[in-house]
């Protein structure tokens, strides 16, 4: 039996049935990985040794005769955006390069504990903030499908790693489409459960109203086992939603005769790329042959999405960005040194000077006594004194230069963006009446959702594009966004999945949104589309080449 | 107090504000675990939330809401149905997340008022509170200025301490009234639990608004107007002397200032001052031009609150009478001076409570609270400690003012009595016979008298001829030959054996 060729559901059974070991199953993609990932760059750290050790647990344990959590074995990807305290967390910045969390991100908490083994994290765009993974300050990653195009992004780390059968599963998170617009370029399946209904704890926040964990899988099905373990509420996270956890995994064969899905017209305009509407409208014709029925809506105020969100997620990002200013952590200019610190010698990234807290699940982490955040620490000719001014000045210089040199163009512009809209005198222009907006899209689904169950449409309005293609345009990237900001800026759930493949071999996807809280009925209608159609099966050429 | 200060001028009107800074008693922070304790290690009370590390989230800790809300209600004020987070964004070292957690347009409480009243009746005042609201704590920043090393070295114990912000209208007239009102403050917010208000733990801090309204051109009722002149921020004051004596400076500076300058609000931009203490005078500190725009927006981490009629119905039940209501209650019902009453609630709750106890068990309020003003507040202001470790305690000194009552012993001998109880632990019995202090029988003290009156012919013949006072002067030879006789009773006596003499 080769791993890789089952699924997520598949592998679990396989491993708590003792068919297969979960030592076995993990030497199985990390080999995978080492073959293929040097041409993908899916991966900014692999953690070998301490997979090999998780899944050797787990078979003592079953060994022992020990229950087996729901995950079992099961090998899982995270995005570098989650922290852990076993692998560093950089979020593929350049500012966060050496920072080690003293803790696991809740969601990679309840991974461990359901016997999942973390095999590595997942390139990305810098902080999150990108369509395109080219943002990284790590290198891009290329498309499995098509090594010279994007894999998407934010997310595109865990979307190629799925895509490349790298792992069965992998975690990304969602801000304005960072897991459904990879997944559809990469011809995956990815959630974006509802704000709140996966704890965003131990999550490096990029827009805090707006960020949300999700699953990416090669299927519904595998989503929904992944989604049973990681939904549910934390205490530790005030937004986290209270309602129990269903079983999505157990509903997902009811027919979907009756279900309601609206498509919406304006979606099909200009600049949708033709192969990708003839994919769309393939994929609602599926479903209504599947029972669903088709229903023309009409969103509003969605043209306004992109707009909106390109105010509220900078404003935020603006404010959650500032914790990284070389004082206690991240990258730090070196004083003195011209305007460059030299490469390599500039980042401070330890925690309080060197002091590595206790890991540990909730939050305290200890940071034994004596720790030191110093300013300039040990540069006495800096001038740091406060009663001659020079420390002010000196602490400003340092900021600058250690933001301006820690972080990359695309997350900069989006903190002057931030920083400027929500300026005395800009506030009312552009922050509240981005709020106002946001609380008609909100209304706009509320709207829709009395006359249709879910609703439909594309992912990206082209397949995946060129490398460097859009890189010169930040405005033209903003847009690769279009179909997917609204959902967030609404707060409920989105899917994407593949629905066909363009005449030159990339996959093109289909979005389904739903109300909140209707993951069940997300996961059910794929899970149905799943088992008319074989798009979801097909794997890049890459995949099937050895090593 | 004032030997800094310029000469002070005549005929203005000193316009004072405070924003009082006040940390919530609780046992953690306001939106982690972390413990409050004051004086521990640096940077050994921190967790990844008031650290800021990233992905680490708030959680609003519900007992600071709980105690904010009780202090806003005791300040009469109303308190907001729904209320929001903010994040007032700035960058300093000893803020680890580069935002605050604050309350900006939607406080939680505001318009209330709280009045302070001269206990001698000299004077009162109503003070406007405007907004009251909760918000974390910065960490400390200690400026090594020595040896040249220039370090700045930070301190994030405090970072996420919950902290009661409470700003009042510029209601208040002079320093001395803006002491008095600081203190009447801090008792209510002791009394109710909401804050232990110790300025040298950082757990009060004030800073002052202050500026002069000085009639021009004989004032408004002969066709001149009011010069007011800039408002200045006072901060760094470390005790509520400091914020008297800081305001007594910047009072008088602003007048000669103005008589020089003639400057006047709003055409210069609002200016902070330090007070330094040693020197006794404000120093103008340098100006941040960037100050002002804090970038405040919703904190997207935590969810706005909602405060039911429930909820504020149950806090109003739960709270302990204000010293105000406290006060009065003293009065009317031990029929005490409204000044004895003030004396005592300003002591605290604990020793009212101790009085309250004494004047039970003796069954009197005016001799209860005397003996509290005039024995047990003097010797605990010796001794030093609280009341509670107060080693005399109120069934004790009960015993000994109705031993003092029963006549036997007077006043002066129940203090000796007193302080020995209080020195050596020893029951009041014990005290009294180890003093020798026994009831004198009456057959002994006849004949103690009639020895006394053999002795001093002249006092008997004052005495017959009709100066009765005159009987004074055998109570001290008395106590010298019996230090255990009662005095009113040798007096009484003589007289009436001097008048059987007759
Ligand atoms: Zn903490």
């Amino acid at each position: 039996m080769q791993p890789a060729e089952l699924s997520a559901v598949e592998l679990v059974q396989a491993v708590r049935q003792g068919d297969l070991t979960a030592e076995r199953c993990t030497e199985a993609f990390l080999s995978r990985i080492e073959s293929v990932d040097g041409r993908i760059h899916a991966f900014l750290k692999v953690d070998r040794e301490g997979a090999l050790r998780a899944a050797a647990a787990i078979d003592q344990k079953r060994r022992a005769g020990k229950p087996l959590g729901p995950l079992a074995g099961l090998p899982v990807a995270v995005k570098d955006a989650l922290c852990t305290f076993d692998m560093p967390t950089t979020c593929a910045s350049k500012m966060l390069a050496n920072f080690r969390p003293p803790y696991d991100a809740e969601v990679v908490a309840r991974l461990r504990a359901a016997d999942a083994v973390i095999v590595g994290k997942t390139n990305m765009d810098e902080f999150a903030m990108g369509g395109s993974n080219e943002n990284s300050a790590f290198g891009p990653v290329h498309n499995p499908w098509d090594l010279s195009r994007t894999p998407g992004g934010s997310s595109g780390g865990s979307a190629a790693c799925v895509a490349a059968d790298m792992t069965p599963v992998a975690i990304g998170s969602d801000t304005g489409g960072s897991i459904r617009q990879p997944a559809g370029l990469c011809g995956i399946t990815g959630l974006k459960p509802t704000y709140g209904r996966v704890s965003r704890r131990g999550l490096v926040a990029f827009a805090s109203s707006l960020d949300q964990i999700g699953p990416m899988a090669r299927s519904a099905a595998d989503c929904a086992l992944v989604l049973e373990t990681i939904a549910g509420h934390d205490a530790g996270d005030a937004t986290s939603l209270k309602e129990p956890v269903p079983a999505y995994s157990t509903d997902l064969e009811r027919p979907l005769a009756g279900v309601r899905i609206g498509r919406v017209p304006a979606h099909f305009g200009a600049g949708l790329d033709p192969e990708v509407a003839h994919g769309v409208e393939e994929a609602f014709a599926a479903f209504r042959a599947a029972g669903a029925t088709i229903h023309d809506i009409d969103m509003p105020h969605a043209g306004a999405g992109v707009a909106t969100y390109y105010v509220v997620a900078p404003c935020e990002a603006s404010s959650n960005l500032a914790r990284y200013d070389g004082a206690h952590y991240g990258h730090r200019a070196e004083p003195g040194r011209g305007h460059r610190a030299e490469p390599g010698r500039g980042h401070r990234a330890e925690i309080g000077g060197g002091h590595r807290a206790e890991p540990g699940r909730g939050h305290r982490a200890e940071i034994g006594g004596g720790h030191r955040a110093e300013i300039g620490g040990g540069h006495g000719s800096t001038g740091f004194s406060k009663d001659n001014g020079g420390f002010e000045s000196a602490l400003e210089e340092m900021y600058c230069r250690s933001r301006a040199e820690g972080f990359g163009p695309e997350v900069k512009r989006r903190i002057m963006l931030g920083t400027y809209a929500l300026s005395a005198g800009y506030y009312d222009a552009y922050y509240a009446k981005a709020l106002r907006v946001r609380r008609l899209i909100r209304q706009d689904y509320l709207d829709a959702f009395q006359k249709v169950d879910l609703i439909g449409g594309p992912v990206s309005a082209t397949p995946a594009f060129k490398l460097g293609e859009k890189t010169g345009d930040p405005l033209a990237m903003y847009l690769v966004d279009l179909y997917t900001v609204c959902t967030n800026l609404a707060g409920v759930g989105g899917i994407s999945f593949p629905c066909g493949f363009t005449k030159s071999g990339l996959p093109i996807g289909f979005q389904l949104q739903a109300p909140a809280l209707a993951e069940p009925l997300l996961l059910r209608a794929t899970d149905r589309y799943q088992h008319l159609t074989d798009w979801h099966r097909r794997r890049p050429a890459l995949a099937a080449a050895p090593g | 107090m004032t030997a800094n200060a310029p000469p002070l001028p005549s005929s203005f009107t000193t316009v004072i504000g405070l924003e009082v800074h006040v940390q919530l008693q609780t046992e953690t922070k306001l939106f982690c675990g972390c413990s409050t304790q004051f004086g521990a290690p640096p940077n050994t009370q921190v967790c990844p939330t008031c650290l800021g590390l990233p992905g680490s989230l708030p959680v609003m800790n519900r007992r600071a809401f709980d105690l904010a809300v009780r202090a806003a209600l005791a300040l009469d004020c109303h308190i907001a149905p729904f209320t929001k987070w903010d994040r007032k964004n700035y960058f300093y070292p000893d803020l680890p997340k580069g935002y605050q957690i604050s309350q900006f347009d939607l406080p939680f409480s505001a318009d209330g008022q709280l009045e302070v009243v001269d206990p001698k009746g000299g004077w009162s005042r109503k003070v406007g509170i405007i907004r009251v609201h909760l918000e974390e704590d910065a960490g400390k920043s200690m400026h090594d200025e020595g040896a040249g090393t220039g370090d700045t070295r930070i301190d994030l114990n405090r970072a996420g301490t919950p902290l009661c912000e409470i700003v009042t209208q510029p209601d208040l007239r002079s320093p001395q009234e803006a002491r008095a009102w600081l203190n009447e403050l801090k008792l209510l917010l002791v009394y109710l639990g909401v804050s232990d208000c110790n300025m040298q733990e950082g757990s009060l801090r004030v800073d002052a608004n202050v500026n002069l309204h000085i009639p021009c051109d004989g004032g408004p009722e002969a066709g001149g107007r009011i010069a007011k002149t800039p408002i200045v921020e006072i901060k760094n004051m470390n005790s509520f002397r400091s914020v008297e004596r800081a305001l007594v400076y910047e009072v008088a500076r602003q007048f000669a200032e103005w008589q020089t300058t003639k400057a006047e609000m709003g055409k210069t931009p609002k200016q902070t001052r330090g007070w330094d203490d040693p020197a006794g005078v404000t120093r103008a500190q340098r100006h941040k031009e960037e100050s002002s725009d804090y970038r405040y927006f919703p904190e997207p981490d935590l969810v706005p609150v909602t405060v039911s009629q429930a909820f504020l119905a149950e806090t109003r039940g739960a709270m302990t009478d204000p010293p105000t209501v406290l006060r009065q209650a003293l009065e009317a019902k031990w029929k005490i001076s409204a000044y004895d009453a003030d004396v005592l609630v300003n002591q605290g709750r604990d020793l009212v409570a101790y009085f309250e106890a004494l004047a039970e068990a003796v069954g009197e309020g005016k001799v209860a609270s005397n003996w509290m003003q005039q024995d047990v507040l003097r010797t605990l202001n010796e001794r030093g400690g609280t009341i509670g470790e107060f080693p005399v305690r109120p069934p004790v000194l009960a015993e000994i003012i109705g031993r003092v009552a029963k006549g036997d012993f007077d006043t002066s001998r129940g203090r000796e009595i007193f302080a020995e109880v209080l020195s050596s632990g020893r029951s009041v019995a014990d005290v009294v016979a180890s003093l020798g202090i026994a009831a004198v029988d009456d057959d002994e003290l006849v004949a103690l008298c009639r020895e006394l009156l053999a002795e001093n012919p002249k006092i008997v013949a004052d005495v017959q001829a009709g100066k009765e006072q005159a009987a004074a002067g055998l109570i001290g030879q008395a106590k010298k030959k019996n230090p255990n006789v009662n005095p009113g009773k040798v007096r009484a006596l003589c007289v009436d054996l001097i008048r059987k003499m007759g």
